[in-house]
């Protein structure tokens, strides 16, 4: 019986150190790098106010589109959030909100705490639109052209130097 | 020149944390009883060694020498003197030097002041002490090293991200450090003690006090962070079930499940192998939250920069650690018939255990739980409060009508409970909450549970200070504060207001019994940011009070970061707590307003609680 107790003991530690093991090599795996460049399939986002639909026409029009994708329980949306604030200042560039996997009375709360950066506000209730941009997690922002074509991806919350970044490829057309 | 300086007192450190190890074996070869003068002065010289090698960084960050790299990224020269200094240990490398410099004094005055233990017992708890700072030493140099430098010097430095530019959080590190790294002393001592068989009541007397002093600033380092999230992040809550909230909570119950454990292996000699297995989860614990946090599996504030390879080495000491700890525990553990009488303090003690075991199994598998998915299936999955409220709070009920009981019950054998006494107590806390839901107002039936058993043992530790024995007051302090803890936070969950609104400058809004009103608004220039500083006029019309309150929407030059700072009124009674934030391209600012009552008691609530540890650890020092 003790042996018995001793060897679950020891596997469960296993699993759960390979668990971390494997969440470290994570990274690698949502590292979505090749996506750039690419152009974007065919979007088809239902509009957070009404059922109204966003296709990829929608964005055409602009110089830059950046797709923040987030949700108000996403703390690490909060984070970045005043970086979206100062972005949505600069006149070359529209921010499409995508809420993810979301309620929507929590999310105009956060809207209204924080305030509201987007041009474009679409949700994505069960996160299923969201795959197909090749989203692994949020935050996350993709950078695209009037093209459509994928200029940038950003993984995580979006940083100063994220900001900068995006600040100079919109300004140097 | 301080990159050198540093790297060579790093080099010099190994090198002393080496000879002591060696030093040690050859003691423990010796025959005598006495443990080799030599190891003293190096084990002094090593400690001395570490702190200058922390002062020099704290001097590189004073003196914005921005050719080592880690000075460059966290600072810059306009940031105020406070959060220079407070910047060192701000960042990854830094405050694995705290760790270090915590590892090593722990392990000093181990060896100095237990010198009434057996030699075999502290030297091996000193080896393996010293193995840990071994290991956290190369971490510093290959890894993770402060004194890394860069060339071209950069004429400024990055700045310290603005949300930890606050004075709350350049002390919460070093007191939760305290109290996770301290625990690493009686890992050590856990594993000396298996190994030498020094077991019993003299194991639990050598160990107690270090574990007293760590939980007690655990606890305060836990608090402090929650009082940082409080008035920083802006929401008005101060616990998020946020994974790395957790990760200083689940070290802090298996803390004070070891606490508890150890009265009784104290007394009765009995839970020997129980107390050990919590003395390893600690630290364990410890070390497992520093890799979750670290490695950049969660992310939040706490995740600095990230870097696979940093990740990779703390897992695999972690893992070293852990299956030594359980090689050796298993090789020598032998079953005991510890004979224990149900209804008996021991009792009571264990059940306290219990819960700890059921709190750390429960925030454990919902902070693990995401990343399990999340590795296993590719599902991301966020375990957040509805969970850890639901099963954790229903479940406090019962806890703190046992921690109300326990006291009362004698060692070995109790007579029968006094259940008339106990009857009493029960029908004076549900008048207590009869009164607040008459006069006040009605709740949930869960939180007339709450009221009800937080009244209870609040009583009923008073009741204990009448007692004719002899009275253990760190004890009452700690039980009755945490009553305190719980009937406070009942409250100021049952009877906060919240309100949000949109005002412009010279509006009035009336919401309530309350008038908002926007008086002014002022842009003022500060050394590394400025503040549009609102004047808030808020009037309680049913007293005619008026309080002004000033929120602040700040703008960080380096790295330039827009934050909003809560204005917060507090006095005895209630909170008033506001924050601003702009409305893109209107005139309006978005106000949230929420009045918090007793939230200071909350406080002051933890701070006794943990006083009531200091407490204790003088008079356990004081009986030794």
């Amino acid at each position: 019986m003790q042996k018995i107790i001793k060897i679950t003991i020891i596997l469960l530690l296993i699993f759960i150190l390979g668990i971390f093991f494997l969440s470290l090599n994570k990274s690698s795996n949502y590292n979505t790098e090749s996506l750039v460049g690419n152009k974007l399939g065919e979007i088809e986002l239902v509009s957070f106010e009404d059922d109204s639909i966003f296709t990829n026409d929608d964005f055409k029009k602009n110089s830059f589109t950046l797709i923040n994708f987030w949700a108000s329980w996403c703390a690490p949306c909060r984070v970045e959030h005043p970086q979206l604030m100062e972005l949505s200042k600069e006149n070359n560039i529209q921010i499409l909100g995508v809420n993810f996997k979301d309620k929507k009375i929590n999310a105009l709360k956060f809207l209204k705490d924080l305030g509201d950066p987007y041009e474009y506000l679409a949700r994505d209730s069960n996160g299923k639109q969201s795959v197909n941009f090749g989203i692994y997690g949020i935050p996350e922002s993709i950078l695209i052209d009037d093209k459509l074509k994928i200029i940038k991806k950003f993984v995580g919350p979006l940083t100063n130097q994220d900001l900068n970044n995006i600040k100079e490829i919109i300004n140097n057309l | 020149m301080l990159s050198n300086t540093g790297n060579f007192l790093l080099l010099l450190s190994i090198s002393f944390t080496s000879f002591i190890i060696y030093q040690s074996f050859i003691c423990l070869k010796e025959t005598n009883d006495v443990i080799f003068k030599s190891i003293y002065k190096i084990s002094l010289l090593q400690s001395t060694t570490i702190l200058i090698c922390f002062f020099t960084l704290i001097g590189a960050f004073i003196v914005s020498d921005f050719s080592l790299i880690n000075v460059y990224q966290n600072s810059h020269t306009l940031k105020p003197i406070f959060y220079k200094i407070s910047g060192t240990w701000g960042n990854h490398e830094g405050s694995l030097l705290l760790w270090v410099i915590i590892l090593t004094i722990f392990s000093f005055l181990f060896l100095i002041t237990n010198k009434n233990h057996p030699k075999n017992y502290r030297v091996n708890t000193l080896i393996i002490q010293n193995i840990l700072i071994l290991g956290f030493l190369f971490f510093i140099l290959f890894n993770s090293n402060p004194f890394s430098s860069i060339s071209p010097i950069p004429k400024e430095g990055l700045g310290l991200n603005p949300i930890l530019q606050d004075p709350a959080l350049a002390i919460h590190p070093p007191l939760l450090y305290v109290g996770f790294v301290g625990s690493s002393i009686y890992f050590s001592a856990a594993m000396a003690s298996v190994i030498t068989n020094y077991s019993g009541k003299s194991f639990a007397q050598s160990i107690k006090s270090w574990v007293i002093i760590s939980w007690s600033f655990q606890t305060l380092g836990i608090l402090v962070g929650s009082i940082w999230a409080y008035y920083e992040l802006g929401w008005g809550g101060f616990w998020f079930w946020d994974p790395v909230e957790n990760a200083s909570l689940l070290p802090w119950f298996a803390m004070t499940a070891l606490l508890h454990s150890l009265l009784v292996l104290e007394k009765r000699n009995i839970l020997y192998f129980w107390s050990i297995i919590l003395c390893l989860l600690t630290f364990t614990l410890s070390v497992t939250g520093t890799f979750l946090v670290r490695s950049g599996i969660l992310n939040s504030v706490h995740t600095f920069a990230n870097d696979p390879s940093r990740g990779i080495y703390i897992l695999s000491f972690l893992s070293l650690m852990i299956f030594a700890s359980v090689y050796i525990l298993f090789a020598k553990y032998k079953p005991t018939h510890d004979q224990i009488n149900s209804n008996s303090k021991e009792t009571f003690i264990l059940i306290n255990n219990w819960f700890m075991m059921f709190y750390l199994i429960t925030v454990l598998l919902g902070t693990l739980y995401p990343i399990f998915t999340d590795a296993i299936s590719n599902n991301k999955i966020s375990v957040g409060p509805p969970f850890y409220n639901s099963v954790i709070i229903p479940v406090v009920v019962v806890f703190l009508f046992f921690m109300a009981v326990g006291p009362k019950v004698k060692w070995i054998k109790n007579g029968f409970l006094n259940f008339k006494d106990l009857l009493k107590i029960i029908g004076g806390a549900i008048a207590v909450n009869f009164v607040i839901t008459y006069f006040f107002k009605s709740y949930s039936l869960i939180s007339n549970l709450i009221i009800i058993s937080s009244v209870f043992l609040i009583i009923s530790t008073f009741l204990d200070t009448f007692k004719k024995s002899k009275i253990n007051f760190a004890r009452i302090i700690s039980h009755f504060s945490f009553g305190f803890l719980i009937f406070f936070i009942g409250l100021n969950h049952n009877f906060s207001i919240e309100k949000d609104f949109n005002l412009k400058l010279g509006e009035t809004i009336k919401i309530d019994n309350y008038n908002f009103k926007l008086k002014d608004l002022k842009l003022q220039q500060y050394d590394n940011y400025k503040a549009v500083i609102g004047k808030i006029q808020i009037s309680d019309l049913s007293t005619n009070e008026k309080r002004t309150l000033n929120p602040e929407i700040r703008i960080y030059n380096n790295p330039q970061t827009l934050t909003y700072e809560a204005s917060i009124k507090t006095n005895f009674f209630r909170d008033y707590y506001l924050t601003m934030s702009n409305i893109d391209r209107s005139d309006y600012y978005n106000i949230k307003f929420q009045k918090k009552p007793l939230m200071i008691w909350i406080w002051i609530s933890v701070v006794m609680l943990s006083f009531g540890g200091f407490l204790s650890f003088i008079r356990n020092a004081k009986n030794n």
